[in-house]
């Protein structure tokens, strides 16, 4: 076997120099009144966790997890919409993530047990190419993913794809829900790290009237954990000296403009539209819905009949005491919510923090507690 | 609410928190530890009854494989492997005898089952195994996918290991590299690029585990096979049973860089992930150094690797010592899911 490369953006002794750097930058500041930055992406947060970031984190930041990945934020009509159109026979495919998240009664994986079409597939061309191998059956590719996944079901869909392929989406938009998050009042959000992926498309530049309109700064920053921890050491500094402006710290990836054919691809394909993500808040303009001219292809308008009979939206049991907006605010932990660990638990979530594997609620959930790891070698 | 319990879903046959909560509310209600007998109650690798001053342990596994035929291996060689590992983890490294029961679905081609058979012939003779009985049964078309095995097993123990034994200070030690199975199975069933060149570790253990056992005697205090739910699922288990935590350190863990690079485009963690030939081993540290010399003396044990090592708390729980931090590893319910964000 050979040895495995080590990857230079994994190199943990640069990892505890950042660290280090941001203990000072943070130094000011009290574990009692931590420095509060937000990240906007759930490959943040995967890399965080995977990576055990958060328990090396000095006790003067604290990095909260924003509005999740776009599956977890995916409201329960919406599930349920997929849910039904499998119900009623049609071939459904998602995302894997997808899979579990719960609907107002019923997840695909639910209808999956109970004899319904449902396939997992890893990108938008996989079920493009199932829809073609059976092209008798309206097959409805339920797409789900913030504009960078969207940008991909936009290109399939502007390359003419089979008669019988259908598109359910569930596609979100980050730079609104940002807004909505800065708007929070009590909000204590200082900084926010954005996704580096989503401003290859997006350029950096989007962010610039968010920050001229609040006075919070954003970095752009990438996935690996140096890049993450460089991120955040930006943020501080960013904090520190009380300016609120765009910085790129993922230049290898991302330009100021971004990436102009994909966005011309995104936006002749979709409009943004307002729509609920779950347990936050509706956010205008936070959801990619088809254009008329794809109407053809919009499983919504395609089986407007079958979807007529699906669970009427907003009946999400106890969505209402939800309070994944107030933790992602960074006001309240989860804790703090009447229904943690009681009638909210991973394997039946109400809001988005516990449905992600990473979600706060889940972490929470997972550790019994905060998310503290003590080791101790020998009894006594 | 999601999650309802009066259908069985595909996480109830995942091995993990949901098909323990289903086989103990619905099996396993009224089982009670009895002296001699490793029964229902412990589920463990197998059952094991005492004879005199042996014990016999006897096992049985069902093997569903989308697709049968996958690089490394195939559902014949899988399911002689699987029976002949859960007798090794407990120490019966001289299988008796096997049963082999074979599911058909109608129209499944001859020549696909003289493969299945050759394989078994094959992993038989790898492991000393005999097929000893069997049975056949055929189903109408679409009524099952192609072929289900089941295997049962038995072998004599004149010392049990058990999952349970593990003492802070014990080392942890694995046989080898992981996560390579579950991928190459997972690839292949959907066709991933860079998943030609993952293949299967499925391969029985008995001697491995023997010279194992052979160098380190009283000192190995647990065993276990990492197959659904992987390394993490398996060290989860014997901590929790074993009233211990675990301490990984990811540096440490062997990881082939093509199963690595399969892993991070899917989302999926190693960690998680199913093998098919490979062991954890928990061992007093004093022994440490003889058994890992002896685990890669043997030629399925040359990467054996010591990934980790017991301790006090947290209890039941296993934690990974990233380089950059500390995480907790947690088991999968269901069957894993490549993540889109």
């Amino acid at each position: 076997m050979a040895e495995p490369v080590a990857l230079q953006f994994r190199d943990p002794a640069r990892a505890r120099a950042l660290l280090e750097a941001l203990a000072r930058l943070t130094a000011h500041r009290s574990e009692g009144d931590p420095l509060a930055v937000m990240h906007v992406c759930g490959s943040h947060e995967q890399a965080i966790a995977r990576f055990g970031l958060r328990a090396a984190l000095p006790p003067t930041l604290r990095v909260i997890m924003g509005p999740g990945c776009p599956v977890c934020v995916t409201d329960a009509p919406e599930v349920d919409e997929a849910v039904a159109l499998a119900d009623a026979g049609l071939r459904v495919a998602t995302y894997g993530d997808m899979l579990r998240v719960p609907g107002s009664a019923r997840s695909l994986d639910d209808a999956r047990a109970s004899g319904a079409r449902v396939e997992v597939v890893y990108g938008v061309a996989q079920a493009v190419a199932a829809a073609a191998a059976a092209p008798g059956e309206p097959y409805v590719f339920f797409a789900s993913g913030f504009e960078t996944t969207a940008v991909a079901t936009a290109a399939v869909l502007l390359r003419d794809p089979p008669p019988n392929f259908f598109v359910l989406s569930a596609h979100k938009y980050i730079p609104p829900v940002m807004e909505i998050v800065a708007e929070m009042p009590e909000t204590r959000v200082e900084g926010f790290l954005a996704a580096g992926h989503a401003a290859a498309i997006t350029g950096w530049g989007v962010f610039e009237p968010f920050v001229a309109r609040h006075g919070i700064p954003v970095v752009v920053g990438g996935f690996e954990p140096l890049d993450i921890l460089a991120g955040f050491a930006a943020l501080a500094e960013l904090a520190r000296a009380g300016e609120a402006r765009v910085v790129n710290a993922f230049p290898r990836m991302v330009t100021r403009e971004g990436n102009r054919r994909a966005q011309e691809q995104l936006w002749a394909v979709f409009e943004p539209a307002g729509g609920q993500w779950r347990g936050i808040a509706r956010v205008p303009n936070g959801n990619l819905r088809l254009r008329a001219a794809f109407a053809a292809r919009d499983a919504r308008r395609r089986f407007a009949d079958v979807l007529a009979g699906a669970a009427p939206p907003g009946c999400a049991p106890r969505a209402d005491e939800c309070r994944c907006g107030d933790i992602l605010a960074g006001i309240a932990a989860p804790s703090d919510c009447a229904l943690f660990g009681g009638p909210c638990t991973p394997a039946a979530p109400v809001g988005a923090c516990m449905v992600s594997s990473e979600g706060a609620c889940r972490i929470w959930h997972e550790y019994g507690g905060a998310p503290r790891i003590e080791v101790r070698e020998a009894a006594p | 609410m999601s999650a309802p319990d009066d259908k069985i879903a595909l996480r109830h046959g995942a091995g993990g928190p949901a098909m323990r909560h289903l086989v103990e509310t619905l099996f396993a209600r009224g089982a009670r530890p009895e002296p001699g007998v490793i029964g229902l109650d412990a589920l463990d690798d197998g059952a094991a009854i005492r004879l005199g001053d042996r014990w016999l342990v006897f096992t049985t596994d069902s093997h569903v494989v989308s697709p049968p035929f996958f690089p490394g291996g195939d559902i014949g060689r899988l399911a002689v492997c699987g029976t002949v590992n859960d007798l090794a983890m407990m120490g019966a490294t001289e299988p008796l005898g096997l049963s082999l029961a074979l599911v058909l679905e109608e129209g499944f081609a001859r020549k696909d089952l003289e493969r299945v058979r050759d394989s078994i012939e094959a992993a038989c003779a790898e492991s000393g195994a005999r097929i000893l009985t069997g049975d056949t049964k055929v189903m109408g078309r679409g009524e099952l996918d192609g072929v289900v095995l089941n295997t049962a097993g038995l072998g004599f123990a004149t010392r049990l290991v058990r999952d349970d034994g593990l003492r802070p200070g014990d080392a942890i030690l694995c046989t080898g590299t992981i996560g390579d199975h579950g991928l190459a199975v997972m690839a292949h069933r959907h066709g991933l690029e860079g998943g030609a060149a993952l293949r299967s570790d499925v391969a029985p253990l008995n001697g491995l585990v023997a010279a194992a056992l052979a160098a380190g005697g009283d000192a190995i205090a647990a065993m276990k096979d990492p197959t659904r739910g992987g390394v993490a699922r398996a060290l989860v288990e014997m901590a929790r049973k074993s009233g211990v935590g675990v301490l990984l350190e990811e540096a440490a863990l062997p990881v082939r860089p093509a199963v690595r690079a399969v892993a991070e485009l899917l989302g999926i963690d190693p960690l998680l992930v199913a093998n098919e030939g490979k062991a954890l081993l928990a061992v007093r540290p004093a022994q440490e150094p003889a058994v890992l010399a002896a685990l890669r003396a043997h030629p399925l044990g040359r990467e054996a690797a010591r990934i980790g090592r017991c301790v006090a708390e947290p209890v039941g729980r296993v934690v990974l010592d990233t380089g950059f931090g500390r995480r907790l590893v947690v088991e999968p319910d269901g069957e894993l899911l490549p993540r889109i964000c």
